[in-house]
This record gives C-alpha cells, sequence and structure tokens, in this order.
C-alpha cells in the first residue's frame, strides 16, 4: 500500500496544469470557478483547444483519439480540468453519444460522427427523459415507426440541457410497444433541423435557461441513423449512464471552490472582523472539508480498484461517489450564499438572454450565488436521482 | 497510488482476521470478560506468540517491524472482534512513547518485556480539568536524585488498572496550560505513592482514576520538553482507533443487513422495504467514508510535518465519530428491540462507537481543531 502519487503521476499531473492554465483563456476558467453559465463560443472555444492537444476524449478508444489512459490518470485528468476551472468536454458528446457510437456504432457511423463530436463541430444533446418517464426512464413514449427506409418519430422528450445549442439529438425511442419495457426502444439519431422538430425553452428556478422540451411531430430520418441493435436501445442508455457516473463526484471542483470561499472568507465581514474569524463559519467550512477528504479517499479508492473489478460491473461504493458528491457540492453553494450575506439578494437577469445574474451591485462574486444556490439542487436529481442511487445500493448489498 | 497489501501484511491480515474468528466468538468474549482484570490472559499471550505486541517495533528491537498500516490490520481485525485486552494502551500508547522517547536503556528493558506479554503499560494523561487538552496539565514532578516525584490526579486512565507501569504526562516547569515544561514520566504501578480506582467502562472494557502521592518517577524523553511526542503517539493511538471503529462498523452492517434479510414482518422480509433500504445505504455510505478516512489517517501519522498530521488525524477523528454515531444508531433502530437487549451484539458494537468517539478528543473538539487550522486543501 503506497497512497502517495508515482513521480511520473505527478509529472503527468504538472503537464496538464501546465497547459490547462496557460492554454485556456483566464476569463472562460474564472466563470467556471465561480459557477457562471458559459456562452456557446467559450464551450466550443474551450473543447476545441483541448482537442487540437488531444486531451478532449481520452476516454475514447485509441483508435477514434483515445489515450488508452490507467484510471488514475483520468483521475488525474478532470482533477486537474476542475482544480483549474476548465470547462469539462461538453458531456452529451464525449461521454454520452461518442462512447455509444464507438462501441455499438457501424464502421460508417463511427466515421461520420466521432472527428466532429470531438472537436464540438456538431453539438449533441440528450434526448432520454419525457414528462412520463423520469427515474422510470424506461417507461418512455416516444416511439418510432418504421416506414420504408426512415423512422418517423412522434413524442415529447423534456430537461433537454443546452438543446437551444445543438445541432443534433440522440433520441431514446419505443420501437415496439407490444415487448417488455426495456426490451423495445432504440437508439437514434436526428438532425435538430428535421421538419417536426420544435423547443421550447424552460426557465429554472434561478432564472436561467438551461434545459429545454422538444417536441417530435411525425419527424422522420434516414434507417440508418439507428445505433446498435433494433430494440436494444436500453443496453446503450445504459452504458452510457455507466459512463456518466465516474467524474460524478466532482471532487476537484469542490476543492477549487472551498479554497476559493475560504480566500473570499477575509474579504466578507461579520461583526466588525473578517468572516474567516467567525468560529461558526469556519467549522462548517471544516466539516464540509472533511466529508470532501473522504469522498476524494472513496474515489481513489475506486478508482484504484477498477483494474480488479469486471468490466462494465461497477463497484457498489461508485454509488456513493455520486449520493456524497452530489450534496458537498451543494454544501458548497449554500457556504457561498452565507459568505456574500445581503448581497445574494440583488436579481437581474442579463441581456443575452441566458438568465444569467450580472446584477452590478455588490461584489462581482457575489451575483451568482443564489443563482448557483438554486440551479445546483438539480444535481441531486439528474443522471439518476440520489433516490434511485440508493436503490442502486440497497439492491447491491441486500438483494432485494 | 496502490491501495493492495504486500504479501507480509496479507499474512498478517489472515492471520489476526482468523485468530479473531476462530477465538473472539461473541459468548467467549462475554467469558473474557469475566475474568478479574476485565480480559482474557490467553489471548494476551496468543497476540505474543502471533508477534503481535511485537508489531510496531524494530527486528533490531525482537519486533516484526511493522508500521501504521499492520498496526491498522490488527486493529480493525480487534474492532470487528470487540478485543477487550489491553493492546492499544500497551502496544501502541505505551510502546509508541517508549519508540520514541524512550533512551536506549529503556528501551532494551521495556521493549522485551512488552513483546513478551509480560509488560502492560498505560497512558495518564486526562485530568478532571483537562477535557482533551493534551497540555492542560497540573499534575507535578519534581526532581529528586535521578529521578521525580509525582503529585496530583489523573482521570480516565485506559486500563490504568492492570498496567504493570504508567506513562504519565507531569509539568515541571510552566503555568497549568503551558505547551513547554510538560514531560512524560515512567512510574511503576506498584509504588507505595500510587493509588490506583479500577472501574469497567461503558463498552465493557476497563479503565482507572489514578492518585499520586510523592509517587517515584523516571523520565521518559525531555523532561521538560515532551508535549510534541506526547501528541505524536496520541495521533498514532487516534489513527488505530479509527481503523478498530471501521472493524466495528462493518460488522454492524453487515449484521444488520443480515437481520434485513431474515427478519419478517408484513409477510416478508423487512428488507424489502425501501425506507428501511435506504436508511441501510446511508451505514454503507458512512461506513466508506469512514474507511478512506481511516486509511487518510494511517498514511498521515507517520507524517513528520506536526502540523499537517494533526489537521489530518482530527479530519480523521471526525469522519469517524460522525459515521460511528450514525451507523451505531442506525443499526440498532434498523434491528428495533432485540438491538436493545444485552444479549445481542449490535448493542455492543454501538457502545464501543460510543466510547471511541469520546477517546482522544470528541467530534466537536476535532472539528474546532480543524477550524483553526488552514484547511486540508
Amino acid at each position: 500500500m503506497d497512497l502517495s502519487f508515482t513521480p511520473e503521476e505527478v509529472a503527468f499531473r504538472q503537464e496538464l496544469r501546465t497547459f490547462f492554465t496557460t492554454a485556456i483563456p483566464q476569463s472562460i476558467r474564472t466563470k467556471v470557478l465561480e459557477g457562471q453559465h458559459l456562452t456557446k463560443d467559450e464551450i466550443i472555444t474551450a473543447q476545441r483547444i483541448l482537442n487540437a492537444n488531444g486531451l478532449a476524449v481520452p476516454n475514447w478508444p485509441v483508435e477514434w483519439g483515445g489515450k488508452d489512459w490507467t484510471p488514475v490518470q483520468v483521475y488525474i485528468y478532470q482533477d486537474e480540468m476542475q482544480l483549474n476551472g476548465v470547462p469539462s468536454p461538453l458531456a452529451f458528446n464525449t461521454s454520452m453519444v461518442g462512447p455509444v457510437i464507438a462501441q455499438f456504432g457501424t464502421e460508417a457511423q463511427k466515421k461520420r460522427y466521432l472527428a466532429e463530436a470531438a472537436n464540438l463541430d456538431v453539438w449533441w444533446c440528450q434526448g432520454f427523459s419525457e414528462p412520463g418517464a423520469g427515474s422510470d426512464l424506461a417507461s418512455l413514449r416516444t416511439k418510432a415507426e418504421r416506414v420504408g427506409d426512415t423512422w418517423v418519430i412522434n413524442g415529447q422528450k423534456t430537461w433537454t440541457t443546452l438543446a437551444q445549442h445543438a445541432d443534433w439529438i440522440f433520441v431514446l425511442c419505443r420501437t415496439d410497444p407490444t415487448a417488455k419495457k426495456q426490451e423495445g426502444i432504440s437508439f437514434i439519431l436526428a438532425d435538430m433541423k428535421t421538419p417536426g422538430i420544435t423547443r421550447r425553452p424552460i426557465q429554472t428556478i434561478d432564472g436561467g435557461h438551461e434545459v429545454n422540451e422538444i417536441f417530435f411531430d411525425n419527424v422522420v430520418v434516414p434507417a440508418e441513423n439507428l445505433v446498435g441493435e433494433l430494440h436494444r436501445g436500453w443496453d446503450c442508455a445504459k452504458f452510457l449512464l455507466g459512463n456518466e457516473r465516474t467524474g460524478i463526484a466532482r471532487v476537484g471542483t469542490s476543492k477549487a471552490r472551498l479554497k476559493r470561499i475560504r480566500e473570499l472568507a477575509s474579504l466578507e465581514f461579520s461583526g466588525g472582523e473578517a468572516l474567516i474569524k467567525d468560529r461558526k463559519f469556519r467549522e462548517k467550512l471544516a466539516a464540509c472539508e472533511v466529508e470532501l477528504k473522504a469522498l476524494e479517499m472513496t474515489q481513489l479508492r475506486i478508482v484504484a480498484d477498477e483494474k480488479n473489478q469486471a468490466k462494465g460491473k461497477p463497484n457498489p461504493a461508485s454509488s456513493i461517489l455520486k449520493l456524497k458528491g452530489s450534496t458537498i457540492q451543494q454544501t458548497t453553494t449554500e457556504l457561498m450564499m452565507e459568505l456574500v450575506g445581503p448581497y445574494v439578494m440583488p436579481f437581474a437577469a442579463s441581456d443575452e438572454g441566458d438568465g444569467r445574474n450580472e446584477t452590478g451591485y455588490g461584489p462581482d462574486y457575489a451575483a451568482g450565488t443564489g443563482p448557483t444556490y438554486f440551479n445546483w439542487r438539480k444535481i441531486s436529481i439528474y443522471g439518476g436521482s440520489n433516490e434511485i442511487q440508493r436503490n442502486i445500493v440497497a439492491k447491491a448489498i441486500l438483494g432485494f | 497510488m496502490d491501495f493492495d497489501f504486500s504479501e507480509d501484511q496479507r499474512l498478517l491480515k489472515d492471520s489476526v482476521d482468523r485468530l479473531i474468528a476462530d477465538r473472539y466468538a461473541f459468548e467467549s468474549r462475554k467469558q473474557y470478560m469475566k475474568e478479574p482484570t476485565g480480559w482474557s490472559a490467553e489471548m494476551w499471550s496468543q497476540y505474543a506468540e502471533l508477534g503481535l505486541l511485537g508489531l510496531p517495533f524494530t527486528e533490531e528491537q525482537g519486533g516484526f517491524g511493522g508500521g501504521q498500516i499492520e498496526t491498522a490490520q490488527v486493529m480493525e481485525a480487534f474492532g470487528r472482534g470487540l478485543v477487550l485486552e489491553p493492546y492499544l494502551a500497551t502496544v501502541v500508547l505505551g510502546g509508541g512513547l517508549l519508540r520514541h522517547a524512550g533512551s536506549e536503556e529503556q528501551q532494551a528493558e521495556l521493549i522485551p518485556q512488552i513483546i513478551g506479554g509480560e509488560l502492560k503499560l498505560a497512558l495518564a494523561h486526562i485530568e478532571r480539568h483537562s477535557r482533551w487538552t493534551l497540555n492542560d496539565v497540573a499534575v507535578t514532578a519534581v526532581k529528586d536524585g535521578s529521578g521525580y516525584v509525582l503529585n496530583g490526579e489523573k482521570s480516565v486512565v485506559i486500563h490504568g488498572d492492570c498496567a504493570d507501569k504508567l506513562l504519565v504526562t507531569a509539568r515541571t516547569g510552566g503555568a497549568q496550560r503551558d505547551r513547554g515544561g510538560i514531560g512524560v514520566f515512567l512510574v511503576d504501578a506498584a509504588d507505595a505513592g500510587v493509588s490506583r480506582k479500577g472501574y469497567p467502562t461503558q463498552d465493557g472494557l476497563r479503565a482507572a482514576e489514578i492518585s499520586f502521592a510523592n509517587a517515584r518517577g523516571v523520565a521518559v524523553g525531555d523532561p521538560g520538553n515532551a508535549l510534541g511526542v506526547v501528541e505524536r503517539v496520541v495521533d498514532e493511538a487516534i489513527a488505530a482507533i479509527c481503523s478498530e471503529a471501521v472493524g466495528g462498523m462493518a460488522e454492524m452492517l453487515a449484521i444488520t443487513v443480515d437481520y434485513m434479510k431474515q427478519r419478517k414482518q408484513f409477510g416478508r422480509a423487512i428488507g424489502e422495504f425501501q425506507v428501511l433500504q435506504h436508511r441501510a445505504v446511508d451505514m454503507f455510505a458512512n461506513l466508506e467514508q469512514a474507511k478512506s478516512m481511516a486509511m487518510y489517517a494511517t498514511m498521515m501519522a507517520a507524517s513528520d510535518d506536526a502540523a499537517e498530521r494533526r489537521q489530518a488525524l482530527s479530519a480523521a477523528k471526525v469522519q469517524i465519530g460522525k459515521s460511528g454515531k450514525s451507523i451505531g444508531e442506525e443499526a440498532v433502530q434498523l434491528h428495533g428491540g432485540i438491538a436493545m437487549t444485552m444479549e445481542y451484539k449490535v448493542g455492543h458494537y454501538f457502545k464501543r462507537m460510543t466510547m471511541i468517539e469520546q477517546m482522544f478528543g470528541s467530534t466537536d473538539h476535532h472539528l474546532a481543531v480543524l477550524a483553526d487550522g488552514n484547511g486540508l486543501f
């Protein structure tokens, strides 16, 4: 047992840190560290820099631009990106549709879609949830019917994140209404410009516009847009959601936020003294740090254990990453609100139409604190709610 | 980054696990508790035979040459078995002070006796007013010839009733809470100036109130400046009880999960009820976090950077305190009435966790230590 990183791993970390802090614009990194929304152009800029340096899709097969890193290297890569405020490559492209096409797609699909997904030449969005299919995703009703050489899609998707920027959507559709609910689903790709697709923005409680409803009204797409086997789309969905879980603890993000909170607590005042002198605030901060240190160690244990685990059989402890990681991230948003005190209150939507709170009142780090608190309540809901994660662990430890 | 044990560590773990599984069944433990000392002399000699009493001492000293990881392995197994013997007091605390601060002569004389199972030690560091502050010391030690004369009282000395020799923190100078002026003194428990009142603790172990009236002692380390070494040894002991607690928590979860599969109400296993499942999952999550922090404590206890080490051990103790309380309370609740009984094992783990939370600083104490530091990241 040696819980320190090897000299090679330390050098690897340093190399990434140097690259991230010199190649990715500071203005973008600051916004990420303060939890502000990025513009479409900023997200594209960051991903193209990463991709030009072979760092956008390390998790993909080597043939398609992947890195074949060890689990520890993947961990270091994610940690350094999060610590330095580097926007993660767009998850819909790089950890969802890309890996699914690489795993289940035809050669023609790989050639057509993968390179442009890695470079964010094409922006993908995810058509999974429906008004009646949230935690019970397999009860989805959006249907695709085979008509000649095409699929005709009808139905509605919701919570479609950043669909306002998207060029394409990957859609889980019911293709066999007579089969058991998981067995009649297929994974189909659609160009967002296809006639019959309409989008309605949803404004969330933070005032922002991150998510949308997508309506499909006799949307006709070529038959070749099916990925994987017909009626086996659930396999793609499970594979994709499994990928989603590894980075979900966002330990690096929370570390960066706690460091920032500690710095800012020296600038804010309470009772005539710096807030950092307030014992109660310090104890709250310390309690959150303990949780995060424990989670960091848990994540490292799971990462180190990956070599001992059968492929595709995640350690039940990996659900802990979501459970604990989400609540820690949420706690950091509470601490930030507490930090700015009354300046959590001013609200003014920015004129860029994305709902960002740019009030011009109080310190510049204050404007985002309320919206981030409200917005980040989503973290314990999306990607399999924390209650669904508990069901998964319960099944693993109790067998029921 | 490698969490795997070495071949030697695996062998050690196997043999300790087997010993506890074979010899420390719940019924056996009840018998051991009835012995006059409150623990099993036979098990103590088993530990000596297996080399466990020599674990942290060097091979030149006749020991096993183990480090914090080996101690953690033993303590985790002891946690599963709810072991009663004075291992922490003798080997980790007493042995630790001798290793870090003992003179060559003291080491040469005493360490072989520890390894052989003939010498039991205890650390007397708590006083009525001191709570968890190691430098809050009123017991005095005054130079007298080649030794010292000690006066004052020590509280809740773990296994102080059976110890052959006591390691006592006492003041040779300075005011009551000064960091300087504190020494550690080796006092023979049979000295005419020592009087002890032994008693059982809530968790079935033993402790003593000890008073010193002109008791004779010799200094271990610098008699005017030993606080640093006491802090170091206490940090090692915190790491050790973190691992012990993890063993106990893991056992509580396993017993509870098993019970949830067997126990039927409303015509089905209670483990089928989602409200109970989610509580069991929270126990699991708390256990995983505790395991992680026990490993962190094990790794950091060996650090020579005292400030960094103190922060890390406080962080671990906070996590262990919270996890132990939560897992213990949930284990009792999920069982229902049966876990309220002395005859059922779970309540005994719960009691041990509750006492561990109070050893070497409570959760709140360590949170306050962390709050005064510069952060863990």
